[in-house]
């Protein structure tokens, strides 16, 4: 805090790579914190992580069950019909519990918040994604060039 | 402790510079905060969101988050960063005489 002497945190730019439910909330939890915070923010979806953006996806994530240490469950029974879709309902529930919304509403939130929301230029063209497939609130798609302009003087945060 | 002159009266301040007891809290204190926190006028919004808060606050303990005060106060999210542009919750709560929101949403 202001005891140290550091300079407080003015802009931030998240990026959100991954398209599991557990890959996308932690870059919206700390987008809309910043803005809590008055910092401001902007959010840069690439490659799966773009999932979180498409009207037609976007509250339908899954938690991966397959390949996460932490959930404690051996791959193959990971593995098993319903078990992400049974984790991501446990999971949701939990976070209704603490107020986190859905991921639709969770991003218009942000954006009401005032965070800029971009997608990834080559990642809509290597799936072949068109504007009417996005969310309303996504500001533009933008290459990687225009995101280091959009990011400048700000701290970049890859998630 | 350390303590500030707010509306003639010397109150006492917690860690992150808030009112460490709510129940010293006046509107007119309110105003005062406000105005140091770069907010020269409190309007009706204002005072929606700062009642707001401080029911909470009576009944659970804690400020809401932003979305439970956006969907209870009748103050939607655009507006509510309007009203306290530096960050609602933050801000919202020190001028509502209650410490530093504890969630993270």
């Amino acid at each position: 805090m202001a005891e140290t002497g550091a300079l407080p945190i003015e802009r931030v730019s998240i990026v959100v790579s991954r398209g599991s439910l557990e890959g996308v909330y932690p870059g919206l939890i700390m987008a809309n914190g910043a803005r809590m915070e008055g910092i401001e923010a902007s959010l840069f979806f690439t490659f799966f992580g773009l999932e979180a953006v498409i009207k037609k996806r976007m509250n339908n994530l899954k938690v991966a069950t397959v390949g996460n240490p932490a959930m404690h469950m051996p791959t193959l029974l990971g593995a098993l019909p319903g078990m992400s879709a049974f984790a991501t309902s446990m999971m949701k529930k939990e976070m209704e519990k603490i107020d986190i919304p859905p991921v639709g509403e969770f991003i218009t939130m942000i954006h009401d918040a005032g965070c800029e929301i971009y997608g990834c230029k080559a990642t809509v063209d290597m799936f072949h994604l068109k504007p009417e497939d996005f969310c309303a609130e996504v500001d533009g798609v933008i290459t990687v060039g225009e995101f280091y302009e959009k990011s400048a003087g700000g701290q970049i945060i890859f998630t | 402790m350390a303590t500030m002159t707010i509306a003639g009266k010397e109150l006492a301040l917690d860690a992150d510079g808030n009112l460490a007891n709510r129940n010293d809290w006046t509107e007119e204190i309110a105003r005062e905060i406000a105005a140091q926190e770069g907010i020269a006028e409190l309007t009706a919004q204002h005072w929606a969101v700062i009642h707001y808060m401080r029911q909470v606050f009576e009944k659970d303990g804690d400020a809401p988050s932003i979305r439970r005060l956006t969907k209870e106060s009748g103050v939607d999210t655009k507006t509510l960063y309007q009203l306290f542009p530096k960050g609602p919750a933050k801000r919202a709560a020190k001028i509502a005489g209650l410490p530093k929101p504890k969630g993270c949403i």
